[in-house]
């Protein structure tokens, strides 16, 4: 191993810096799964019949499927019976403002960083942090309420919005779509909703936090965002999780709508827990995250920044069904130490000139396997079709893996396809270039990896440009070679 | 500034340097010359730090501290600086990024203040117009794309920019038209000061017309075997380097 190889690993002992855990009474239902437990959950949640059996369907129909084996990640069989599916924070009563949030609560999120105060609304950001299950808070939502648009938790969408949940939940993704989609439907507690009325542009970021906090808790949430006709939202998700040994199921199922001219800019910056150094522990991240172009010029825009957890299996998707609409997928996938990472897209392309773009950055150091799976798909009526993908990676050390997965299924012969792959190191000459003009080594490497990683981050509001390069940072610090 | 005694170094086991003595004394040129593999880029790369280089035995004393024992970024931070023969290209950084970012890890290291983005644009329009480039290199991507000529000037910016205390150019010479040439002269001849050296490894004698050295040494498998003063440099253009091949040989073999 040469010297800096070593000097940078040394720089890895960083750590996870939100592994706290917090003190808050938490209402929490017995471990395990059954139609009994969906119920529960549903009636806790004083939801209407209808979804209490549009859970029991998807929870029957999850009975007869197995779990994926075909990604590129490998981890001990889950026993789904020993999961607790529901905890809540324990309240009191309903609470009216800020003021009123258990001390214990506001402590975390300010740990977190989490902008609840008003101060920090003033730059812009709206924000639904959920804990373990439950939406805790739902800030700026008056201001929104003016112009139309619901930013709310999903219990309370099912309850003020249910002919709008009704009418889109699973319409994106179905319940019986995959294993780990059926298995949210069934118990999902809670998320976001967003509704941008006809020709409204949101005014503000959307921004939702979740956090796992209760131990052997799985959080299963769901964000449903529909964009009307000539709207346009952007919508950010962050997550952190306290540091335990045994690892915890996050899966969550994300739907977005939009409808012809619309627009919607869907951000994520995972950095759920990612286990330890010797890769004890960490968050099983299984996400099913799709958007449906349904109009005519709509777009969605994916761009994801994942730093975190343990095994990440996740393809945030397009399903370009107008015509002319757009699909865009930026992500930068980083795995350290034991971590894996399945990731990257699907762009399903149905309508007439629809265009699609997929960039995708990984980078892998330490022990870590990171791979990148995506499908372009142009089905027979998608005249014209175009996508463009790049996917580069990065190692760094020589014990990590990248791979690169792209499947391809053109069934229009007017359809341009075009694919890019670059694998690269991390040069010594980059590092020595850097370090001779004064730079250290960290800044040097954290210099290389975020030029790497500049498209991507040209995509995110710059609020959280800035909070990804960190991120990266911390993620990486000193994994090189 | 710097003394050099007795310097061995070996590059993958290799001995590259065998026994280098030299001292630089503040505000002078020394011009290293040498047939190819002689070493001169090896003594260039071995004072900037580079790892591969294993100074195996002798000292290098720089500003009265052993040098050997210093990081790379502390030997910049200290003011050594290396003109890379072939400079790197880093993507997605832009040129004024980086710029911004080493001056100021510099200044920092030396205990100055950093500067502000209006004073950091106002310095690096200066100095642009020093090197003669042209302003629009500074948003592109670190030497990415940039021509041969750029690459050069671009390092020149560089020097100038940070100030250093020992510049070491290693054959930024090579593969550039005359006007190029000049503008590493210019640049060289504009920052030569009472307290500010010059290490200038080059293959060809045409750099030093414009730039005269104090002293001219001569390096020849991993020795220095002949110095003199810029008239070394003439004989060297006109008769070439056998005669000191020869002259070397002759000594070893005795």
């Amino acid at each position: 191993m040469s010297e800096s190889m070593q000097t940078l690993e040394e720089h890895t002992r960083s750590d996870y810096k939100y592994g706290f855990t917090s003190n808050i009474e938490s209402d929490v239902i017995p471990k395990g799964l059954s139609e009994d437990v969906v119920r529960l959950i549903s009636q806790k949640k004083n939801e209407p019949e209808w979804l209490t059996e549009w859970r029991l369907a998807a929870y029957r129909h999850w009975l007869g499927m197995t779990e994926p084996k075909w990604p590129n990640v490998h981890y001990p069989p889950i026993d789904y019976q020993d999961i607790i599916y529901y905890a809540a924070p324990k309240k009191k009563e309903q609470l009216k403002s800020l003021d009123e949030v258990d001390p214990e609560l506001l402590e975390t999120f300010n740990k977190l960083g989490i902008p609840l105060d008003e101060q920090k609304l003033l730059a812009g950001v709206a924000v639904d942090a959920v804990l373990d299950s439950v939406s805790v808070k739902t800030t700026y939502k008056e201001k929104l309420s003016e112009l139309g648009i619901i930013f709310s938790s999903f219990s309370e969408a099912v309850r003020e919005h249910p002919e709008l949940i009704r009418k889109y939940l699973g319409s994106v993704v179905p319940p019986t779509d995959n294993y780990f989609a059926a298995l949210n439907s069934a118990v999902f507690s809670d998320g976001s909703f967003v509704y941008i009325p006809k020709g409204v542009r949101c005014p503000m970021e959307l921004s939702t936090y979740f956090r796992i906090n209760e131990r052997n808790t799985g959080q299963f949430e769901r964000t449903l965002i529909v964009a009307e006709e000539g709207s346009y939202v952007s919508y950010l998700e962050g997550c952190t999780a306290p540091m335990r040994d045994e690892n915890q199921l996050h899966a969550a199922v994300v739907e977005l709508y939009a409808l012809d001219e619309a627009t919607i800019k869907y951000s994520t910056v995972q950095n759920w827990y990612p286990g330890d150094k010797e890769g004890k522990g960490g968050i099983y991240n299984f996400v099913t995250k799709r958007g449906l172009c349904a109009g005519r010029n709509s777009k969605i825009t994916w761009t994801q920044v994942e730093t975190g957890s343990a095994i990440t299996w996740k393809y945030p998707s397009c399903v370009l069904r107008g015509d002319n609409s757009v699909g865009e997928f930026y992500s930068v996938a980083v795995t350290n130490n034991y971590q894996q990472a399945d990731t990257g897209t699907k762009m399903v392309h149905l309508g007439k000139n629809t265009r699609s773009t997929i960039i995708s950055k990984g980078i892998s150091a330490g022990f870590s396997n990171n791979s990148y799976r995506g499908l372009v798909k142009v089905g027979k009526k998608a005249e014209n079709a175009h996508n463009f993908s790049q996917c580069d990676s990065l190692l760094m050390g020589d014990k990590c893996g990248a791979h690169t997965f792209p499947y391809l299924e053109v069934e229009n012969k007017t359809a341009r396809v075009e694919h890019e792959a670059t694998t690269s190191k991390i040069g010594e000459d980059q590092l020595f270039y850097l370090m001779q003009r004064g730079l250290s080594e960290e800044d040097a490497v954290n210099m290389i990896v975020n030029g790497y990683c500049k498209e991507v981050f040209n995509e995110l509001p710059m609020e959280f440009a800035v909070e990804a390069q960190k991120l990266l940072a911390i993620s990486l610090e000193g994994s090189v070679g | 500034m710097l003394i050099i005694k007795d310097l061995k170094v070996s590059v993958e086991e290799k001995e590259i340097l065998q026994g280098i003595n030299l001292e630089v004394k503040p505000g002078e040129v020394h011009a290293i010359m040498g047939p190819n593999g002689s070493g001169k880029s090896t003594l260039a790369n071995v004072l900037a730090g580079r790892e591969e280089y294993v100074a195996t035995s002798g000292s290098v004393l720089y500003q009265g501290e052993n040098l050997l024992e210093k990081e790379v970024d502390e030997r910049a931070q200290a003011g050594i600086f290396l003109a890379f023969q072939y400079p790197v290209e880093i993507p997605g950084v832009s040129t004024a990024n980086f710029l911004k970012s080493t001056v100021n890890a510099v200044r920092k290291a030396q205990g100055k203040e950093e500067l502000n983005a209006v004073q950091m644009l106002r310095l690096m329009r200066d100095k642009i117009k020093m090197v003669g480039m042209d302003e629009k290199l500074l948003q592109r991507s670190l030497n990415e794309g940039f021509s041969g000529g750029e690459k050069k000037r671009s390092e020149m910016l560089q020097m100038a920019l940070l100030e250093p205390r020992l510049a070491i150019l290693d054959e930024t010479d090579s593969g550039l038209d005359i006007d190029a040439l000049r503008i590493v002269a210019d640049a060289v001849n504009q920052l030569r000061s009472a307290d500010r050296s010059f290490i200038i490894v080059t293959h060809y004698q045409r750099l030093l017309n414009y730039i005269v050295p104090d002293y001219v040494h001569v390096l020849y498998k991993g020795r220095i075997v002949k110095s003199g003063d810029k008239s070394l440099a003439m004989q060297l253009e006109e008769q070439g380097y056998d005669w000191i091949k020869e002259e070397a040989d002759s000594v070893a073999s005795l």
